[in-house]
């Protein structure tokens, strides 16, 4: 009864309204203010100056605390309108992978004719990152948010405040930004070689594996084949290099997820085929990526490795259900 | 534009501690002379650590150490005031805790601590000085420690002084009418609520409720003000104004006292003219009596009249007072003393001041008439050689026998003490009054000033035909002091205060200008007690003001300051309309008037195609205002000379036709 009552008050209060997208705008209603700590020992201050007032007959002593405590007043104002009225809108989110940090970008836009100070944008009240914004001025904040999963990540509730000027109030307001993050597989550990590359007749392996045009020499990773180490430049003391040898046009690397043993967990393949599409593209082979229920066709290029990074960030686990009951039906 | 990422309670940045010590320095410079100097030498050696600990970056001092300057403070202040609640006791200890906090504040929280001290620092000087000067120096004060507070709050980006400086002045003119609404509303309550330390007020009195005159000169002239006074009519002449204060009765040979109190119920005398009328406001003096004009024919509400016509106040004046007050001049009074009280006014020490005595019987012998003898003393003062000067020679053993018969140089007490000793060793009662004669008219007030120095002590004599009747042989030595006051009777030589002597005219009239401004400030704001309170809601019509209806008045005129200070304040932070498109917007309606309203969704291109076409007569003006507008929102950069242009264009348009 209490608990429903309390959630009830909670909703009436904030108004809980779920993601919302495009720019918002803080009106009165949104922005809720309560005193801070230092504020409550502003007033026991004040009654006690009232007091010895009272008791030693000090006019001036009144007007001062009468001045003071109007200055509460006044400072809760100006703190309530240096949140107030703002318009805030999200910004690009670059895409990160798992185990990195997310940085949303929020745009903070200030359309009035008074400067605004000390706006703090924080997540989880321990940090925040705190910005000036001129009156007709905008700025853009923003907010690392840990991402330890592959997938789609949204910010969650973020809190725009101030305590701007004096301190004695909080101002704050809740956005719930609709916006989100993709965070592709954390990578698996480098190591195991990229699979060999297949003609674009699909007349099967070549010899030679795409390694027919010496492309260059890149740092050595564990699990390079001893083959491909340069070791005449070993030789010359400039440390392991891997020769890198670019595919002929018309061969193609597939990055397929039946190739991966099938004692593999999901997101383990998922993270060795996140290594190799970022190997593949570091090397400048054309690879395409073949997943169940999905494939995109070879190709280069930056767009392609985003193209597929997102296919394995937001791969759906029961595509392979619905494929493994096919299977068993056909 | 750059955010940095930071905690919530930032650490305390060298430029805010550097600014908040100023502001504090700045507070309690007033209260240097006032302190023992072994507590300003410690605050100032703390602060002077602090700041260098600062400049270095080096670290804070440790809590034991701390505390140990602590213990020392609350020792040191005990054996300096043998106490430490006083009034002093409490300042010394406040000025030496905020340097301690000072110099162990790390935090932004800490720093705002200080502010609050700081605050509280601001009442400790009032209980010393509420005049017009302290106030607007503590103003200054407050500004800066709220903008130092400013300061604190800008802890992640550098603010410099102006920005800071301008919010908390624009701040404080904010709260200024809040300020007014709680002044005049706040249900005022009677002081003290418990008893106070005994040094609570400092004050100055030229009136003491003993004098020794000859012990030591020890006649202090200030020019501070005792009281001043509004009269309803024309006020009476000088040699009228003798203001009755404490009146003494037991001589020792050396010094005058006020016997043990005999208070009456009611003030007994038989007026002969009607009562002059005038209210008194006095000054803080740490004792009881009340002055008015000699004979006093009303009592005050919480005054209790005396046998002898003193008002004594029911509890010490610790603040400034004001009553309503009558006065008979000429009245007779006295006529029924009782047995005892004759025998008090005769009484005089065995073996003090023989010459005296002998040259009274001697008298007597001469005259058997009282008033005779009287004025053959008085006549001895005006013909023979006696002079009234503020710095006489010392006395000895027989005090009235040295002035008398040796020095013949004194002041009001003087003459007083040696002429009711005659009176009495001749065998006529007599008593000392003391008070103050005189006064200072400031035609621009319309009120008198009394001051300190116009204190005076005066004689009564009693006749069996008419009573007590007042005496003043200062004024047979010396008309003048009688007449035109202290500095007219004084020999030039005679030291006396630049404002007491009426050497210059311009400064005469500007101190008489700024006391009248300080007497508005004395009765409007800190005169401002439940009584005034009272009156003022009279006079807006709330006829009685209990508690409830003063807080219900409170509560509603702060919400509407309040509110209107939001509304006015929230219209500069909401998005300003751009001038441009108010300006088209203008336009629009001015042909929306002639009956060519802009569609909703119609350009402004298409829609002055459309008016062309409707209206050939308009298509020059049309053009001209949509090219400008165009312009204006969407060309690059258009100077300011294009909108002034656009602007003036609309306001001269008309759709009218001609």
């Amino acid at each position: 009864m209490y608990s429903a009552l309390k959630n009830q008050l909670y909703h009436w209060i904030f108004q809980p309204r779920g993601p919302e997208g495009g720019t918002i705008v803080l009106v009165q209603r949104r922005v809720f203010i309560l005193p801070t700590r230092q504020g409550i020992v502003f007033a026991l201050t004040l009654l006690l100056m009232l007091v010895g007032s009272i008791n030693y007959g000090l006019s001036l002593g009144f007007v001062l605390t009468f001045l003071l405590a109007g200055l509460g007043i006044t400072a809760m104002l100006h703190t309530f309108r240096n949140l107030a009225h703002m318009r805030v809108a999200p910004g690009r989110v670059p895409a990160v992978f798992a185990g990195e940090h997310a940085r949303f970008t929020v745009r903070l836009e200030n359309p009035g004719a008074t400067d605004r100070y000390e706006i703090g944008l924080t997540r989880d009240r321990n940090a925040a990152a705190f910005h000036d914004i001129p009156a007709q001025h905008q700025v853009l904040a923003s907010v690392d948010v840990p991402a330890p999963r592959r997938g789609p990540l949204r910010p969650g509730r973020l809190t725009l405040f101030t305590r701007y000027p004096l301190g004695l109030f909080h101002a704050w307001s809740y956005l719930d930004l609709d916006v989100q993050c993709v965070v592709y597989p954390r990578p698996a550990r480098p190591g195991a070689p990229l699979p060999p590359q297949v003609s674009s007749e699909g007349s099967g392996a070549l010899h030679g594996q795409g390694q027919e045009d010496f492309s260059g020499l890149r740092q050595y990773h564990p699990g390079d084949s001893p083959r491909h180490i340069a070791w005449k430049a070993a030789a010359r003391d400039q440390g392991l290099l891997t020769k890198q040898f670019s595919g002929r046009a018309d061969a193609e690397l597939w990055l397929d997820w039946q190739q991966l043993p099938a004692t593999m967990d999901v997101e383990a393949r998922l993270s060795q085929l996140t290594r190799w599409v970022i190997d593949a593209q570091a090397s400048s082979v054309s690879y395409g990526l073949r997943l169940p229920g999905m494939t995109l066709p070879v190709a280069t290029g930056e767009a392609h490795r985003e193209r597929c990074l997102e296919a394995l960030a937001l791969f759906d686990v029961r595509v392979l259900d619905r494929d493994g009951s096919q299977a068993q039906s056909a | 534009m750059y955010g940095c990422s930071t905690g919530m309670d930032p650490r305390l940045n060298l430029r805010s501690t550097l600014w908040l010590t100023g502001a504090l320095l700045l507070l309690a410079a007033p209260h240097v002379d006032r302190l023992p100097w072994w507590i300003i030498t410690l605050a100032l050696m703390l602060v002077a650590w602090r700041v260098y600990l600062g400049k270095m970056r080096f670290e804070l001092p440790r809590k034991w150490l701390l505390l140990a300057i602590v213990a020392g403070t609350v020792t040191g202040v005990y054996l300096t005031y043998r106490t430490i609640f006083g009034r002093d006791a409490g300042i010394a200890l406040l000025m030496v805790m905020l340097a301690l906090k000072l110099l162990e504040a790390r935090t932004r929280r800490d720093g705002m601590l200080l502010c609050f001290l700081g605050y509280f620092l601001v009442i400790t000087n009032f209980l010393h000085s509420q005049t017009i000067p302290t106030a607007l120096y503590m103003l200054a004060c407050v500004w800066l420690i709220t903008a130092g507070m400013v300061h604190l709050q800008h802890g992640h980006s550098d603010a410099g002084y102006r920005v800071p400086l301008r919010a908390a002045g624009l701040m404080l003119a904010q709260s200024a009418p809040l300020m007014l609404v709680l002044f005049l509303f706040f249900p005022r309550v009677q002081g003290p609520l418990w008893g106070l330390p005994h040094d609570a007020f400092s004050a100055v009195s030229g009136l003491s409720e003993s004098m020794s005159p000859g012990s030591f000169t020890n006649l202090t002239l200030s020019d501070a003000v005792a009281f001043r006074v509004e009269f309803k009519e024309q006020a009476p002449p000088p040699r009228d104004l003798y203001w009755r204060g404490p009146v003494m009765w037991d001589f020792d040979g050396y010094s005058w006292s006020a016997p043990p109190y005999q208070y009456a119920s009611q003030l007994r005398y038989d007026a002969q003219l009607p009562a002059i009328e005038y209210s008194v406001t006095l000054e803080p003096h740490n004792d009881r009596w009340l002055l008015a004009l000699d004979l006093p024919a009303r009592v005050p509400p919480g005054a209790i009249p005396t046998s002898d016509f003193q008002l004594r106040s029911a509890a010490p004046v610790t603040t400034r007072v004001r009553y309503d007050m009558q006065s008979f001049l000429k009245v007779e009074f006295g006529r029924a003393e009782s047995r005892q009280a004759m025998r008090r006014a005769l009484r005089l020490p065995a073996g003090f001041n023989p010459r005296t005595a002998e040259f009274a019987r001697a008298l007597r012998k001469k005259f058997a008439d009282d008033r005779a003898l009287m004025n053959a003393v008085l006549a001895m003062f005006r013909d023979e050689a006696y002079f009234y000067t503020l710095s006489p020679p010392q006395l000895g053993d027989h005090p009235v026998d040295d002035f008398l018969f040796g020095t013949r140089r004194g002041f009001c007490e003087y003459y007083a003490s040696a002429f009711a000793v005659l009176m009495r060793a001749a065998g006529i009662p007599a008593r000392i009054v003391t008070g103050y004669l005189g006064g200072e008219l400031n035609p621009l007030g319309n009120y008198m000033i009394v001051r300190q120095s116009d204190a005076h002590a005066w004689t009564e004599v009693w006749f069996p035909d008419a009573g007590w009747v007042r005496v003043d042989p200062t004024a047979a030595v010396s008309p003048l002091r009688v007449e035109s006051g202290i500095a007219a009777a004084l020999p030039r030589t005679d030291p006396l205060p630049l404002l007491v002597r009426g050497d210059y005219p311009w400064l005469r009239q500007l101190r008489l200008t700024w006391d009248s401004v300080a007497n508005s400030w004395n009765q409007w704001v800190l005169g401002y007690n439940p009584e005034r309170q009272r009156s003022l809601m009279t006079r807006i019509g709330i006829d009685r003001s209990t508690w409830e209806s003063l807080a219900f008045l409170l509560v509603i005129a702060t919400l509407t300051v309040t509110v209107i200070l939001f509304l006015l304040m929230a219209r500069r932070s909401r998005a300003a309309t751009d001038p441009v498109k108010r300006a088209y917007l203008l336009f629009c309606r001015k042909l929306a008037g002639a009956g060519l309203p802009r569609a909703p969704s119609e350009g402004p291109a298409a829609y002055a195609a459309r008016l062309a076409a409707a209206r050939p007569d308009l298509q020059t003006a049309v053009a001209a205002i949509t090219r400008l507008y165009i312009v204006l929102r969407y060309g690059v950069a258009p100077g300011p000379a294009a909108r002034r242009e656009f602007e003036e264009r609309v306001r001269h348009f008309s759709a009218a036709t001609r």
